[in-house]
């Protein structure tokens, strides 16, 4: 009888220790974003405050929607150009200048931001680009759609290839064959691609901080210059409703995974 | 023709779209960067010299070139303030992933070790934070962490301490920002190594009276070294250049190469050391940028 796999104290004691760990800091920091009094660290009761001091923040207000707006631009153009690379590079075979495109995609995912940033801005500055809103939706995307070229390819990868194969063998061409089949297969990683691009754009602070310009603060900038000056509690409001629309990203991301997997096949591990 | 091969050349068609793009915004602007680290700085908009004119002829292009300059790179080799921030950047990077490593391998192993139904759901736990904001996740910690915060008030109530501790601006209070947002990116490398191993082989072992250290030193650790090498890459080439959590939660008297180069950036603005102080970064993180990136792909291309 083949044994099986005890877990052992030791497993589940360091799993739930790992896991309080990194949930306990967002618990806290949404917990106190309902707390009546000024004082961050006095409990003073439940209360709506803080939002309420948010909604009339003007500064606030405007750079979440620059950040809202950036992120939805940024993340269309990226899942586009993304999967496009993912197809090349799961399904091109050798292709000429191959290993230099898949160089470009992997280094962003790990190079320090602020390399990528320095650099970004260096270039519109000798393009003489007007620094807002196209330029740093042009910055993230270039970092998002390496994140979504590798969503995109890892389903493509364990996908079955003899289905599209199955479709060309029956007399369809390369390009609806994979309208026709690979497209709705890949489509879960394509909006969990979309849906990462998405956050990671609402999140960055560095990239966004070289590439705007001024009057265009984005939600993170707004929030990274507060939070030097000290812990204020609307900040722990703003950050509560970002979470809040991040959570409700996830659920809609992990809803097109089980789609996916559902379909036989494991989902994206990103 | 196979049908793989059919379906090959329209694929390799949609690598324009992308190359073009990494091309223009990737590569091109590391060639800007390299070429104003090697121009003076000025008080003028752009703030450095050289700027390269195509319009005013050959003759200027020329002379262009003859005023670059490795001075910017002699100030970085020979100022204490550069060599101190890179040394700083790579010590605070090793003893980071270490701290990675050592706390996220259990927590890997844990769950590869979970019924197949939990693991799944072990690993959504372990992605979610991931998807929250860096910086949400660093302003939770000085919450917590700051003069008045709920750390102190537990260690004051357990009669802990006596008088509330400094955590705020320090080491100790940066490694933790650091641990915390880049656990995600050392357990899940981990995780899919140890989840794929053939668990045979542990039971091999300990079958023939290994006991579970040796177990473990012989056989798991080493059948797992392919998710350790992504997860420390993962972790360390991202922590050398780090600026947001040094800058909220360490102290300011030694800098990361990150908070220099922004600092030179934004407050001295002078623009071509900050671009020689990223060369060098670059420079640097050559060597684990390019093992990092055959990893990447032979995971990928490997399925």
């Amino acid at each position: 009888m083949p044994k099986t796999a005890r877990l052992s104290r030791f497993n589940i004691a360091s799993l739930a220790l790992g896991l309080a760990f990194l949930y306990l800091p967002i618990l806290i920091l949404v917990i106190y974003s309902f707390n009546a009094s000024r004082l961050v660290t006095v409990w003073g009761g439940w209360s709506l405050r803080w939002y309420r001091e948010f909604f009339a923040d003007r500064a606030m207000i405007e750079a979440s929607w620059m950040s809202l707006r950036v992120a939805a631009a940024s993340a269309t153009i990226a899942t586009l150009i993304g999967t496009l690379a993912a197809v090349a590079l799961s399904r091109g075979e050798r292709f000429r200048g191959r290993t230099l495109l898949s160089g470009m995609l992997y280094a962003p995912l790990v190079m320090p931001e602020v390399i990528t940033g320095l650099s970004l801005l260096l270039l519109f500055v000798a393009l003489n680009a007007e620094r807002g809103f196209w330029t740093v939706t042009i910055a993230h995307t270039t970092l998002t759609m390496c994140f979504v070229a590798v969503v995109v390819q890892s389903r493509l990868g364990s996908l079955d290839r003899s289905l599209e194969e199955a479709a060309m063998d029956l007399g369809c061409a390369p390009v609806p064959a994979f309208l026709s089949v690979t497209l709705p297969l890949i489509a879960p990683a394509i909006v969990a691609g979309w849906m990462l691009a998405f956050t990671l754009s609402l999140d960055d602070l560095v990239i966004a901080s070289f590439t705007t310009g001024p009057g265009s603060a984005t939600l993170p900038i707004r929030i990274y210059s507060e939070v030097r000056l000290g812990v204020k509690p609307e900040i722990n409001a703003i950050c509560t409703l970002v979470i809040a629309l991040i959570a409700v990203v996830i659920v809609i991301a992990s809803l097109a995974s089980k789609l996916s997997s559902s379909r036989g096949e494991s989902a994206a591990p990103l | 023709m196979s049908a793989r091969r059919i379906f090959a050349r329209p694929a390799r068609f949609a690598a324009i779209a992308p190359y073009v793009w990494m091309l223009l915004f990737f590569l091109v602007p590391f060639g800007f960067v390299l070429k104003i680290s090697l121009s003076q700085t000025a008080i003028a908009q752009p703030p450095y010299e050289p700027v390269f004119d195509l319009t005013a002829g050959w003759t200027a292009i020329r002379s262009a070139f003859a005023a670059l300059s490795l001075d910017n790179f002699k100030l970085i080799g020979s100022d204490d303030l550069y060599v101190f921030a890179y040394l700083r950047s790579l010590t605070v990077a090793v003893t980071a992933t270490a701290l990675l490593l050592l706390i996220g391998y259990p927590i890997a192993y844990g769950m590869a070790r979970l019924p197949k139904r939990w693991q799944a759901v072990a690993m959504v736990l372990v992605i979610v934070p991931f998807w929250t904001s860096f910086l949400i996740r660093i302003y939770a910690w000085i919450n917590i962490l700051q003069h008045d915060g709920l750390l102190n008030q537990i260690l004051l109530a357990l009669h802990l301490v006596s008088a509330p501790v400094v955590w705020l601006s320090t080491d100790t209070a940066m490694y933790v920002g650091i641990v915390y947002s880049y656990l995600p990116f050392m357990i899940l490398p981990l995780y899919a190594t140890l989840a794929k191993m053939e668990r045979a082989l542990e039971e091999a072992a300990s079958d023939l009276g290994a006991p579970p250290w040796q177990v473990f030193w012989l056989v798991t650790f080493p059948l797992s070294l392919p998710g350790v090498g992504a997860g420390v890459l993962l972790c360390f080439i991202p922590i050398v250049g780090e600026f947001v959590i040094p800058d909220l939660l360490a102290g300011s008297n030694s800098l990361m190469i990150g908070q220099t180069l922004w600092l030179e950036f934004f407050t001295n603005k002078d623009w071509p050391v900050a671009s020689a102080a990223a060369i060098t970064l670059l420079v640097v993180l050559l060597l684990p940028l390019l093992l990092y990136e055959r990893l990447q792909r032979r995971q990928l291309e490997e399925q």
